[in-house]
């Protein structure tokens, strides 16, 4: 390939916190990895484990959860189900051979947007070093088994 | 199947957006995609020029829907929904790309940015044409509002309120109102005397008609939204019935136990077990001290109730829960001293005339533990020498980074105090910087300087008792580097006070948790907006006011506890206030009754009908996080504004160039 590969990651923020953690980084221009495409959610409680997937079907190299930090969220408790969504989801990736660095959550309060840039730029580094997703639905790890051996 | 027309506003924001990136090509791209009708770019969308290029084209145009990719939809969504209800289009059909705080401002490599924007741009293009039309949905505010902390920014907030006819109930977790500014005795830089302006205002919150006194009581509970919280209060019991006591002070006098008071003395001065805070406490009535009545510790004594004249004390009175009900909510917390213990090569506690700010301010008021002397903890000798040490707890990465803002004058103030009541003492101040921003701050600085303070420029490394020379012999010796002139000193001092800053409340974290706030690094509430809503909260109906937002002096915590009150006092004189129609609600038909849902709502909206088999979301209690969206596995439950179609159309859309590639890679692949 000509181009250097670029990680696109799908970040799935709160209204509340994380986006506006979002909003603060680029108000106080902390440059950060271009490479996060934020959606924005009311809570991190919304995210439906299908749009994980369905991120990754479109082509997502990985997948960002951020919410309040847990005790903080604006709805009592959403980013603890957020949480428990995805200790399962990320369980169900790493069997489908999806792995774990491509699906994270991080918590970010309004004020923090250097953690949120932080969070970015580490999880792309971290996927950059994955490589893309090569993910074909219907497949199963073993059936990508001798590719993976050949490699 | 879908017949939208979209139109694409390219915001440059001057050259916020532009400078980064190429707006004229990602508006030119828009209007290639699938649904856009109409695609510009301009230099300010916000600006009446840019709204009404969305009002004219939605005439024109016939537009149904709306795409303005500038700033934060935090900061310009309400004016961009105000321009499409003017052309007569629901708002709730505009989409906002955020590709400023996102996009040009998070980066500075352009074609990263322009590809980034065109990706929001696609999302908001695709959502768009799933949005609904909303309608907001009317919340009616209960007129009486909720004050917590009864300082002077929680007393300020409450009289506004209350001057403006409006019930509210102050609620103080301390026996009496007044907070840290009852505690001090001169007020910088005018010199004030602290309770003589004080004490009248907590005189007209005792006695107003439209203000409910709730001293020595805690906010247990809070539920409900903005325009109705509910709101449970633990009122404490003081052991005494207020509606016969007197505040007459007899039980005060005869009680027998001497108590070190470590609240409003700062540990300098001694209380009753029985006992008001300081003379002119609101309310009047005293409290009695469980920890150290003799009666709760041993069974016996009971003197204050035999020689109380109207017989109000009651050893059997237990707390009281209650429940009010409020509209709005104004926190006035303040904040906690920053514990001067926590640097122990400053000495105090260890050495013996080390004090810290506060107990210099008990000591230097004329009602405070020694009369207003000056005195070292002999409490007799007055120091020939005192050092005031800047920065104690601030502007240090070891404690707090943070500057607290009203040390610097505070020390100053101490610094001419000691001029003034000890003529012959010198004074060393020692200082970082000196910030002097208010009105009539820097003059008092001068005043300072020609009142013969020495001023010292160096962070002090250490106060020792341990003399090297013959003149350090029996006193504090004060280490610094004087960065002035490039040496270190070796001061040797009578008295050293120490300028502690201002720190959260140890509780912030816990009492945001209950109020639904935010804290920021330090612990302090974090306000909507930093600038242009310092008052307001993320959460409707939820003010901050005072130090509790973040260290300040006394006319900000006044100006702020006003502010908040007028932001209330708005929202009460309209009565009636529009929500964001962001709601779930269960489509019956849909709805399998498998109950999972039910248990996820925070807030109990969920109410599961036996005889139908169907869940039910009440519209006034649900908040909207669409926790219960993301469960439902029959996806029978819709969260409004954010539905499944719009976000899985989103998700999309903010992939197109991933799709793109892929099949580009499909087509080059099948030759081979």
């Amino acid at each position: 390939m000509n181009n250097p590969f670029e990680p696109v990651i799908v970040g799935f923020l709160c209204n509340w916190c994380s986006y506006r953690a979002a909003d603060l980084a680029g108000t106080a221009r902390l440059k950060y990895a271009p490479n996060m495409r934020a959606i924005r959610v009311m809570c991190s409680g919304r995210v439906d484990p299908q749009f994980v997937l369905k991120a990754f079907r479109e082509g997502a190299d990985g997948v960002m959860i951020a919410g309040c930090h847990p005790g903080a969220c604006h709805y009592v408790e959403g980013n603890i189900k957020a949480l428990k969504r995805f200790v399962l989801l990320r369980s169900l990736l790493q069997q489908w051979g999806i792995e774990k660095e491509r699906l994270q959550i991080v918590w970010a309060s309004a004020s923090e947007g250097t953690i949120l840039a932080e969070a970015v730029n580490r999880m792309t580094e971290e996927i950059r070093a994955l490589g893309p997703l090569q993910w074909q639905p219907g497949r199963t790890v073993a059936q990508r088994e001798p590719e993976l051996a050949e490699v | 199947m879908i017949n939208e027309k979209v139109g694409v506003y390219v915001c440059h924001c001057g050259t916020n957006i532009a400078g980064t990136v190429d707006v004229h090509e990602v508006a030119e791209w828009s209007g290639r995609q699938e649904h856009v009708a109409v695609s510009r770019d301009y230099k300010f969308m916000c600006s009446s020029l840019g709204q009404d290029l969305i009002v004219d084209d939605i005439e024109e145009f016939g537009l149904t829907r709306i795409v303005v990719a500038s700033c934060s939809p935090h900061m310009h969504e309400k004016t961009f929904r105000g321009a499409c209800l003017r052309a007569g289009l629901n708002p709730f059909f505009l989409e906002m790309a955020n590709i400023r705080e996102h996009v040009s401002w998070a980066t500075s490599d352009k074609a990263a940015a322009t590809q980034k924007a065109k990706a929001l741009v696609k999302a908001a293009v695709e959502r768009s044409v799933y949005h609904k039309a909303l309608e907001p949905i009317p919340v009616t505010i209960e007129p009486a509002t909720l004050v917590v902390g009864g300082g002077i920014a929680g007393i300020s907030a409450a009289l506004e309120l209350a001057e403006a006819g409006h019930p509210v109930y102050l609620v103080e977790r301390e026996p009496s109102i007044g907070g840290h500014m009852a505690q001090l005795d001169k007020t910088f830089p005018t010199l004030d005397c602290s309770a003589c302006i004080l004490t009248p205002k907590m005189v007209d919150v005792g006695q107003h008609p439209n203000i409910t006194l709730m001293t020595y009581s805690e906010v247990e509970e809070v539920s409900g939204h903005i325009g109705s919280f509910q709101v449970t209060i633990r009122k404490k019991a003081r052991h005494l019935d207020e509606e016969l006591c007197t505040g007459c002070g007899i039980c005060e006098e005869r009680c027998p136990i001497k108590v070190v008071d470590q609240e409003f003395e700062a540990g300098l001065g001694k209380r009753k077990a029985i006992y008001r805070p300081f003379p002119q406490a609101v309310p009047k009535f005293p409290v009695i001290d469980e920890e150290h009545c003799t009666y709760f510790l041993k069974g016996k004594c009971k003197l204050c109730q035999k020689e109380c004249p109207t017989h109000s004390i009651d050893f059997t009175q237990q707390d009281e829960v209650c429940q009010v009900e409020v509209g709005n909510i104004i926190l006035a917390t303040g904040y906690d001293l920053f514990d001067s213990r926590r640097i122990p090569q400053y000495g105090y506690g260890r050495l013996r005339n080390v004090f810290t700010s506060l107990e210099f301010e008990r000591m230097v008021n004329a009602a405070g533990p020694t009369g207003g002397n000056i005195v070292l903890r002999d409490g007799l000798t007055a120091p020939k020498s005192v050092a005031v040490i800047h920065c104690v707890g601030s502007r240090d990465e070891n404690y707090h980074e943070y500057c607290s803002n009203v040390c610097c004058m505070y020390s100053m103030k101490f610094a001419h105090l000691v001029h003034e009541r000890v003529p012959d003492a010198e004074v060393f101040n020692f200082y970082i910087d000196i910030r002097a921003s208010g009105k009539g701050y820097e003059c008092f600085y001068h005043r300072l300087l020609k009142e013969g303070t020495h001023f010292v420029r160096g962070r002090v490394a250490e106060v020792t008792d341990a003399a090297q020379r013959p003149e350090e012999e029996g006193k504090l010796i004060v280490q610094a580097e004087d960065t002035l002139i490039g040496a270190q000193r070796r001061i040797p001092v009578d008295m050293v006070i120490l300028s502690a800053g201002m720190e959260a409340r140890h509780d912030s974290q816990e009492l945001a948790k209950r109020f639904g706030l935010g804290c920021d690094f330090d612990g302090f509430f974090v306000e909507r907006h930093p600038k242009l809503d310092p008052v307001a909260t993320m959460t409707e109906g939820i003010f901050i006011a005072g130090a509790c937002q973040g260290p300040k002096d006394i006319p900000a915590s006044v100006a702020q506890g006003a502010a908040a009150a007028a932001r209330v006092a708005g929202l009460i004189d309209r009565g009636t206030i529009m929500m964001e129609p962001v709601k779930a609600s269960i489509r019956t038909d849909q709805c399998s009754g498998c109950r999972i849902c039910n248990n996820l709502c925070p807030y109990n909206a969920i109410e599961y009908h036996l005889e139908t088999n169907v869940s039910e979301i009440s519209t006034a209690l649900c908040q909207g996080c669409g926790t219960c969206v993301a469960a439902c596995p029959s996806a029978a439950i819709d969260g409004a504004h954010f539905t499944n179609d719009q976000l899985m159309a989103e998700i999309e859309g903010i992939l197109w160039d991933q799709r793109e590639t892929e099949r580009e890679e499909e087509e080059a692949a099948v030759p081979a």
